[in-house]
């Protein structure tokens, strides 16, 4: 194996090891900007482990797919991981078109998700599920315009192309245009991985939850694979965004897996600094800021195809 | 100077963004007040050379359009006590998008104009559709908001509009004639603020739609 083909392999296990420092990154610095210290940043590393070492509950009235809800969410995620150029220049697999793959593998996630928190049947799991699928169904319209303008402005289509070598040349004549895309995404970022000002992801209220609530009768183990699958996808397209903002794909191979690292870090932080500047919007409020990010990606999008 | 001129476009067309999605008077007052400023700045910014001419204009824009019209447009909130725009005839979300679909038609539209400011592709082509989106984006404004004060701000939106349109003729139209059209809108603000002042007197609130029925006494 040359390094060549090896960097998208060791990009995605350094995604896949690194990924629960991101949350944990996000939350330490939220806490210090708020004046605390706040939990280490490897607290998600110890919760995971101390979960792995629980036995498992289920209850009475959840049935046989309830209990693969874990890992296929798991795997759902780490095969859209698959598809994106993590370090910076190629993805383990590539396909045209594969940006439809990427967008429904994050979607099939949480279609599993939300099947698990039906079959408990209990209405507060209801609840969460329909406000995470009513968000979602807005999210993946503004997912699609980002990614139609990323790849106008690349004449590319699958996600390897549009956000490897062939953007970065791009920079330079279309900025502004990147720039909004690039902000759009974040926008849906936070919006997909339920982090402020969509849903707060330390909330204890049921009532307010959106994603926490989904997953309350999960324990254990289970618990555990969720709350590491949800860490991967936070990483996976912060990973993605962090790729259009800074095209890395001149570099040498090992300089790409340093700036994967740091990206990833770099991107905790700027979670943090937004969650912990803006408060958590009213649930009627969320269908705008999505709509936001929306409009920002289209005005992208008009901008390329100019 | 020119390469300003791209991303300043680009923030107008933001702060029309953030006006069109905030239910909130006083952050469309003052994302009003930031486009204002903009303006100004890229009325300087679209000469070649950057002449004494060009910049008291600028500056004459910076003055009306985001200090003393804001100012007033605040003052007249004050004596009218409004904080938030209420029931605007369509929510927050679809004027969003609306404004989203208007951006897209604009550079549609302007496309097929002949090209007045720069070639097709240049920043400066870059100018007509977006006067054209903040003109259409202030009618949205004007058309689906109920408060009269938020109307004012879209009517000043339209005019930014229009404004913007002028800057792609800034060496042909005379400085006289741009000074006039600020003079215009600022007498134009005046009386509409006094006008809002007096609906709110008479009816104890500023919603337009009073003004529907028609009194006889």
């Amino acid at each position: 194996m040359t390094p060549e083909t090896a960097t998208p392999v060791v990009a995605l296990l350094l995604t896949l090891v690194l990924a629960p420092l991101v949350p944990g990154v996000a939350t330490r610095t939220r806490a210090l900007l708020t004046g605390r210290r706040g939990s280490p940043v490897w607290q998600l590393y110890a919760d995971l482990w101390k979960l792995s070492r629980r036995g498992i509950v289920y209850a009475r009235v959840t049935s046989a797919p309830f209990r693969l809800v874990p890992i296929a969410a798991l795997g759902s995620v780490v095969a859209a991981a698959l598809l994106v150029p993590l370090d910076g220049r190629a993805s383990i697999f590539a396909f045209p078109g594969d940006i439809v793959a990427f967008a429904y593998a994050l979607a099939l996630a949480r279609f599993v998700l939300v099947l698990g928190a039906l079959d408990t049947g209990s209405s507060f799991e209801g609840m969460g599920a329909s406000r995470e699928v009513t968000f979602a169904a807005l999210v993946e319209f503004a997912l699609f315009v980002s990614l139609a303008a990323l790849s106008v402005a690349t004449h590319q289509l699958s996600l390897s192309g549009l956000a490897g070598a062939p953007l970065a040349e791009r920079w330079t004549s279309a900025t502004p245009a990147l720039g909004m895309v690039a902000a759009g995404l974040f926008i849906l970022l936070l919006a997909e991985c339920s982090r402020s000002p969509v849903d707060d992801p330390t909330t204890h209220l049921e009532l307010t939850m959106i994603h926490e609530v989904m997953i309350l009768d999960h324990s254990g183990p289970d618990l555990g694979v969720i709350l590491y699958a949800s860490s991967v996808k936070l990483s996976v397209l912060a990973a993605l965004v962090a790729r259009i903002v800074w095209p890395v794909a001149r570099l040498a191979p090992a300089a790409r897996l340093g700036a994967l690292a740091a990206a990833l870090v770099l991107m905790g932080v700027l979670v943090g600094v937004v969650e912990s500047s803006m408060a958590r919007l009213k649930l009627p409020k969320v269908p705008l800021y999505i709509a936001s990010g929306a409009a920002l990606s289209a005005l992208g999008l008009v901008l390329l195809l100019r | 100077m020119h390469s300003l001129i791209e991303p300043l476009l680009l923030a107008v067309v933001l702060t029309t963004f953030a006006v069109l999605g905030t239910s909130r008077v006083t952050a469309c007052v003052r994302m009003l007040a930031v486009q204002g400023a903009l303006l100004g700045v890229l009325s300087v910014a679209v000469e070649r050379h950057v002449s004494p001419h060009a910049v008291a204009l600028g500056a004459g824009t910076v003055v009306i359009k985001a200090l003393v019209l804001p100012w007033f447009l605040r003052w007249a909130m004050r004596e009218a006590s409004v904080r938030r725009e209420v029931e605007p005839a369509i929510g927050y979300m679809a004027s969003l998008l609306l404004g989203a679909v208007v951006v897209g038609l604009s550079f549609a539209v302007a496309s097929r104009l002949p090209a007045v400011g720069g070639e097709q592709g240049t920043a400066a082509g870059l100018l007509v559709p977006i006067a054209l989106a903040t003109l259409l984006s202030g009618f949205v404004v004007l058309i689906t908001r109920s408060k009269a004060i938020t109307q004012v701000v879209g009517y000043l939106m339209l005019e930014n509009g229009v404004y913007l349109f002028g800057l792609t003729l800034v060496d042909r139209i005379s400085f006289l004639v741009e000074v006039g059209v600020l003079l215009d809108v600022f007498v134009a603000v005046f009386i509409m603020g006094i006008v809002v002042f007096h609906i709110n007197r008479e009816f104890d609130s500023i919603s337009a739609a009073n003004l529907v029925e028609l009194k006889e006494s």
